[in-house]
C-alpha cells in the first residue's frame, strides 16, 4: 500500500469501511466525537424529560417506574457514554500530537477501546426497546439493584462491563505512549498539561477501573447465576457494593475533571498569548488531586453507618483536595493576568468555567463537613454540587475544547457568531436549572424523587429549574447548527488558525497527515512551536532527516473481538429466563470474540511502510501548507 | 437616568430581599430552620463553611474580574506580553491560606461528627432491659415506616410520636431494600441497612416544634423503587405530658379492645370486612407480639388518628376509600396491591368507617 491509497477520495461505502476498521488516533477520535456526541444527545433528552417530568407539582408526565429509569440512564449515559468518550476523543486527537509521537502505542488497542465502548453503550441502550433501562440509578445500590425486577439491572452491569474494558484499554494505551513515544527533546517536565492530565487521568483509569470489574462481575454473578454477594439473606453484604462502586467512582470524578482542567490549562495560555504561569505546580497540583482521589471514597457514604471516625477521617482527607484544586484556580488567574486576552469562543468558555467550577468546588467543601453532609446527601444540594462540577467544569470544558480542536480535527472553524449564541444560552441556562437546586436541597427536598407534592415550599425553585434546562437546551441545538453549517461550508482554516498556537498540534499542517510528522520535531522547551514563532520560523526543527516511515494496517479485527462480546452478553443474560437459545448465544459469542483474538494472535501483521521517496515527493507537490 | 439606576437598585434589592426570605423554605421541612440540636449543629456547620467559602468566591472572583477586564486585548495589538514563569512566593501564599482555612473548618467538624454519634445512652440497659432514654427503633419498608417503642412496647407506623426537648435515640434498619430515614428540620439523615442497624439521635425543641405546628415532615432519602418520592412521614412532636398521655392510651388499646366491636354498625361491619382480609398483614393492637418478619404492613391502631393516608393523600374517607381500592394508582410498586381482592362498594364504606374509628387521641 503506498502514501497515494490514503490520500484518494473515497465513496460513501469506501469511508464507513475505513472508519470501521480505521486505527489511526486522528480517525478514532472522530468516532470517540460521533458515538460520545449522540450519547450526549440521548443523555440530554433524558435530562429534559426529568426538569419536564418536575416542573410542577404530582406531575404525571412520565409514570414513577418510568421515571427512575430515566434517572438512571441519564446519569450513566452522561457518566460513562459521555463525558469519558468525549475525552477519549480529545486525548486521541491532540495527545500523540502534543509529544509528537506519529501515532499511540498500541493502534489496534486503541480501535478494540472504541468498539468495546461502543458495543458496550449501544447493549446499555437497547434496554429501552428489550423490556426497559435500569432503574437503581447510576451508583446500582446492591439491595435495590438486586430487587429490581425485568433486565435492565443486567443491561447496566453488561453493557458497563464491556464499555469498561474498553476504557481500561485505553487508559493503558495513553500511559504506554506518553511514557514512550515523546519525541526527541519533550522531558517529562515539557509536556504540555494536556497531556499530562491524560497521563494522570490515565493513570487513575488503571488504578479505579478494577474495582468496578470486580463489582460489577459479582454483581452479574448475583443477579445471572445464583451467587450471593450482596445477598444478605445468604451471608452477602450490600455495604461492599457501596465501597467499591465510590473507589471506582471517585476518582471517576477526577478522570472526568483533570482532562477538563488540562484542555482549560491549554486555552488560557493560548489566548493570553502568556505561558501557564506556574507550570511546575500545576503538574504537581494534578498528580496531588489523582493522589487524593483515591483517599476519601468514602464520603459518599457519610450516612451509610460507618461510624465516627472513619467519618472524620474522611471528611478530612476531602477537604485537602481543596488545596490543590485551589492552586490550579489561582494560577489560571494568574496566566490570564498581564496576558493579552482575545476573547473567542474557547476563551469565553475557559472564563465562564473559573466561577461556575469555583461555585461546584466550594459546595463540595461544604459537603465534607460529615456532619453538614448529614443534612445535604441524597437532597438537590447535592445534584446542584455536582453538575456544577460536572456540567460547570466537564461540559465547559468539552464544548469549549470541542471550540479550541475542531480545526485540528476537521480543518475547519465553528462559527464564532454562533458559537457566542450558545454560550450565552448555555451559561445562563446552566446557572438558572443547577443555582436554585442547591435551595431546593436545603429546603428538605431530596433527589431522586419522581415527583412532589404541593404545599412543601418547593415548587417555584422546581420551575426555575426546569426554565433554565430549556435555555440549555436550545444552546447545545444552535450548537449541532452550527457544526452542520460549517462542516457543509467546509472552509479549511490551514495551520495555526487561531495564530498563536503554542503546543506542537499547532506546528502540523492542516489537515494533518496521516502519518503526523514528517520528520520528528526537536523540542527545546515548553511549548515548543512558541519558541520556534518567537525566533522567526514557522515550522519546527526536524531530529531527524526524512526516512521511512512505519504505519500499522487497519483491521476489522477489533470490531469482530468487540460484536462477539456484545453477542455473548445477550446469551448471559436470557439465559436466566431458561431460553434454550441463550447458552449456545452465550457460547458463540465468546467464540467469536476468541476466534477473533487467535487470529490476531496466529496472522502476521507487520504493517506497511511510506517510503522516503513518496515522502519526498509530497514535499514537492506542496502536500503540506 | 440617575434616579432611574436607584429605582432598579431598590427593586433588585426588593427581589433579592424576597428570594432569600422565601429561600428559607418551610419550618415543618426545611434544614434552614433547624427544630433541635442535632439540626442546630449541622446548619451551624453549613453557615460556617458557606462563610468561609462565600469569602474565597468574593476574593477569586474580584482577582478573576480585574485580569479579564484589564488585560483584553486592544484592537490591533498584536504586543507579546511577558512570559511569567511563576512565583514561588505566590504558591506558597495560595497554598498556606487554605490551609489554615480548612483547619478553622476542620476542627468543629470533627467535634460535630464525633457529638452526632454519641449514643451511649440508648444503649445503656436497666436489668430489666429497658433504656432511661427514649428509644425508638425504626423499620423502613417498602414506602411505609414503622416505629417501635421497645420501653413503653408500643408498635405504631407513619406517624412518629416524640416528646419535645429531650434527646430521642433511634436504631434503624430496613426490611428490603435500602432507605434513609430523614427528618429535615429535626437533623441530618441516616441509612436504614439491610444488614445491620444505625443509630442517630435527633433532639425537637418545644419552641420550634409550636412554630411548626407540632408536626415535621419525615422523608426517605435513598432510592428504593418507583414510589420513592412518596415514602413519606410524620413526626408529631409534643410536650412531655402529651406524650406520656399518648403512650398511656395507646397502651390502653390491648387485643380484647380491639376486638369489640365498635358501636357504629357500618363500622362493625368493617371490623368483620377487615378481619378477613386485612388482618393477616395489618395489625390493630399496639403490642404487636408477632416477630418483625411477619409485620409485613403497617400498624392499624390508632390509624383515625393519623395526618395523611399513605402517607400522601388527605386523611377523610373519600381519600381513604380511593386507596384501599386502588393503592397502585397512588403508590405505584407497593407491596399491598392485589393481596385482597376486590372490595365492594358497601365493604368500602364499612372499612372505612371502621378504620375511621381507631383512634386513641380524643
Amino acid at each position: 500500500m503506498s502514501t497515494i491509497a490514503h490520500t484518494q477520495k473515497r465513496g460513501f461505502a469506501g469511508t464507513v469501511w475505513e472508519y470501521l476498521t480505521t486505527v489511526d488516533h486522528k480517525k478514532i477520535a472522530i468516532l470517540y466525537l460521533l458515538a460520545g456526541g449522540f450519547f450526549f444527545i440521548v443523555g440530554g433528552i433524558e435530562a429534559m424529560m426529568i426538569r419536564i417530568q418536575l416542573a410542577v407539582p404530582n406531575n404525571d408526565f412520565v409514570s414513577a417506574g418510568l421515571f427512575n429509569e430515566i434517572i438512571t440512564m441519564h446519569g450513566t449515559t452522561m457518566i460513562f457514554l459521555a463525558a469519558m468518550p468525549l475525552l477519549f476523543a480529545f486525548m486521541n486527537a491532540v495527545m500523540p500530537l502534543q509529544i509528537g509521537a506519529r501515532d499511540v502505542a498500541f493502534p489496534f488497542i486503541n480501535a478494540l477501546g472504541f468498539w468495546l465502548f461502543f458495543f458496550g453503550g449501544l447493549f446499555l441502550n437497547l434496554s429501552w426497546f428489550l423490556g426497559g433501562a435500569p432503574d437503581a440509578g447510576w451508583t446500582s445500590y446492591a439491595s435495590l439493584s438486586l430487587a429490581s425486577e425485568g433486565h435492565g439491572i443486567d443491561f447496566y452491569a453488561l453493557g458497563l462491563q464491556i464499555s469498561g474494558f474498553g476504557t481500561l484499554m485505553g487508559g493503558i494505551n495513553f500511559l504506554v505512549t506518553i511514557i514512550n513515544m515523546r519525541a526527541p527533546g519533550m522531558t517529562y517536565m515539557r509536556m504540555p498539561l494536556f497531556t499530562w492530565t491524560t497521563f494522570v487521568a490515565s493513570a487513575l483509569i488503571l488504578f479505579a477501573f478494577p474495582p468496578l470489574t470486580v463489582g460489577l462481575f459479582m454483581l452479574i454473578f448475583d443477579r445471572m447465576f445464583g451467587s450471593g454477594f450482596f445477598d444478605v439473606a445468604m451471608g452477602g453484604n450490600t455495604i461492599i457494593w457501596e465501597h467499591f462502586f465510590w473507589i471506582f467512582g471517585h476518582p471517576e470524578v477526577y478522570i472526568l475533571v483533570l482532562p477538563a482542567f488540562g484542555i482549560f490549562s491549554e486555552i488560557f495560555p493560548t489566548f493570553s498569548r502568556k505561558r501557564l504561569f506556574g507550570y511546575s505546580s500545576m503538574v504537581f497540583a494534578t498528580v496531588l488531586i489523582g493522589f487524593l482521589g483515591f483517599m476519601v471514597w468514602a464520603h459518599h457514604m457519610f450516612t451509610t453507618g460507618l461510624g465516627p471516625i472513619a467519618n472524620a477521617i474522611f471528611a478530612v482527607a476531602t477537604m485537602a483536595i481543596a488545596v490543590p484544586t485551589g492552586i490550579k484556580i489561582f494560577n489560571w488567574i494568574m496566566t490570564i493576568w498581564g496576558g493579552s486576552i482575545q476573547f473567542t469562543v474557547p476563551m469565553l468558555y475557559a472564563i465562564a468555567f473559573i466561577p461556575s467550577f469555583v461555585m461546584g468546588g466550594v459546595t463540595g467543601v461544604m459537603q465534607a463537613a460529615a456532619p453538614a453532609d448529614y443534612q445535604l446527601h441524597d437532597t438537590y444540594f447535592i445534584v446542584a454540587h455536582f453538575h456544577y462540577v460536572i456540567v460547570g467544569g466537564i461540559v465547559l470544558g468539552l464544548i469549549g475544547g470541542a471550540h479550541f480542536y475542531w480545526p485540528l480535527m476537521f480543518g475547519t472553524m465553528l462559527s464564532e457568531k454562533l458559537g457566542k449564541i450558545t454560550f450565552v444560552l448555555f451559561l445562563v441556562g446552566f446557572h438558572l436549572t443547577f443555582f436554585i437546586q442547591h435551595f431546593l436541597g436545603l429546603m428538605g427536598m431530596p433527589r431522586r424523587v419522581w415527583t412532589f407534592l404541593p404545599g412543601q415550599g418547593l415548587e417555584t425553585g422546581n420551575l426555575i429549574s426546569s426554565i433554565g434546562a430549556a435555555f440549555m437546551a436550545v444552546g447545545i441545538i444552535i450548537m449541532l447548527i452550527n457544526i452542520v453549517i460549517t462542516q457543509k461550508n467546509n472552509v479549511q482554516v490551514g495551520r495555526d488558525p487561531w495564530k498563536d498556537g503554542r503546543t506542537l498540534e499547532w506546528a502540523l499542517p492542516s489537515p494533518t497527515p496521516f502519518y503526523n510528522f514528517k520528520q520528528l520535531p526537536l523540542v527545546r522547551g515548553l511549548d515548543p512551536f512558541w519558541i520556534e514563532k518567537m525566533e522567526g520560523k514557522t515550522e519546527m526543527t526536524p531530529a531527524e532527516p526524512i526516512g521511512d516511515i512505519h504505519m500499522p494496517n487497519n483491521s476489522f479485527i477489533p470490531f469482530v473481538i468487540s460484536l462477539g462480546l456484545f453477542i455473548a452478553a445477550f446469551g448471559a443474560m436470557y439465559q436466566m429466563d431458561d431460553k434454550a437459545w441463550a447458552i449456545p448465544v452465550l457460547v458463540i459469542g465468546m467464540a467469536v470474540t476468541f476466534g477473533a483474538m487467535l487470529v490476531r494472535s496466529i496472522k502476521d501483521d507487520h504493517g506497511f511502510h511510506i517510503h522516503k521517496e513518496d515522502l519526498l515527493e509530497e514535499d514537492g507537490k506542496g502536500g503540506t501548507r | 437616568m440617575k434616579q432611574k439606576l436607584t429605582k432598579w437598585r431598590l427593586l433588585t434589592m426588593v427581589g433579592l430581599m424576597a428570594l432569600v426570605l422565601s429561600g428559607c423554605g418551610e419550618p415543618f421541612l426545611s434544614t434552614l430552620i433547624p427544630a433541635g440540636e442535632a439540626g442546630q449543629t449541622a446548619y451551624d456547620l453549613m453557615l460556617l463553611s458557606t462563610w468561609i467559602m462565600v469569602g474565597v468566591i468574593i476574593v477569586v472572583s474580584i482577582l478573576f474580574a480585574v485580569a479579564v477586564i484589564k488585560f483584553r486585548r486592544k484592537k490591533g495589538d498584536e504586543s507579546i506580553p511577558k512570559q511569567v514563569e511563576g512565583s514561588h512566593t505566590l504558591e506558597i501564599i495560595w497554598t498556606v491560606i487554605p490551609i489554615l482555612l480548612l483547619i478553622v473548618l476542620a476542627i468543629p467538624t470533627v467535634i460535630a461528627t464525633f457529638d452526632l454519634a454519641e449514643t451511649k445512652a440508648m444503649n445503656k440497659k436497666n436489668k430489666d432491659g429497658t433504656t432511661d432514654a427514649l428509644v425508638v427503633n425504626v423499620r423502613a419498608n417498602l414506602y411505609w415506616w414503622e416505629f417501635e417503642y421497645p420501653n413503653q412496647k408500643i408498635i405504631t407506623s407513619q406517624d412518629l410520636v416524640v416528646p419535645t426537648d429531650q434527646k430521642v435515640y433511634f436504631n434503624v434498619k430496613s426490611s428490603d431494600v435500602k432507605h434513609s430515614f430523614w427528618i429535615p428540620a429535626a437533623g441530618g439523615k441516616i441509612d436504614t441497612n439491610v444488614e445491620n442497624v444505625n443509630q442517630l439521635w435527633l433532639e425537637f425543641d418545644n419552641e420550634k416544634a409550636t412554630e411548626a405546628g407540632n408536626l415535621f415532615y419525615g422523608k426517605c432519602a435513598e432510592l428504593c423503587g418507583p414510589s420513592h418520592a412518596l415514602m413519606d412521614f410524620k413526626v408529631k412532636a409534643v410536650p412531655q405530658n402529651e406524650f406520656d398521655q399518648w403512650v398511656t392510651a395507646m397502651q390502653a388499646i390491648d387485643a380484647k379492645a380491639a376486638e369489640q366491636a365498635p358501636a357504629d354498625p357500618t363500622a362493625a361491619a368493617g371490623q368483620e370486612v377487615f378481619n378477613q382480609k386485612c388482618l393477616s398483614c395489618h395489625a390493630v393492637t399496639t403490642a404487636d407480639a408477632r416477630p418483625e418478619a411477619a409485620r409485613t404492613a403497617p400498624n392499624l391502631a390508632n390509624f383515625g388518628d393519623r395526618e395523611l393516608v399513605a402517607g400522601i393523600l388527605e386523611h377523610n374517607e373519600e381519600e381513604l376509600k380511593n386507596w384501599i381500592s386502588n393503592p397502585e394508582q397512588y403508590k405505584p410498586g407497593n407491596k399491598m396491591t392485589g393481596t385482597y381482592g376486590e372490595l365492594s362498594d358497601q365493604e368500602l364504606d364499612q372499612l372505612a368507617a371502621y378504620l375511621m374509628s381507631l383512634k386513641v387521641e380524643q
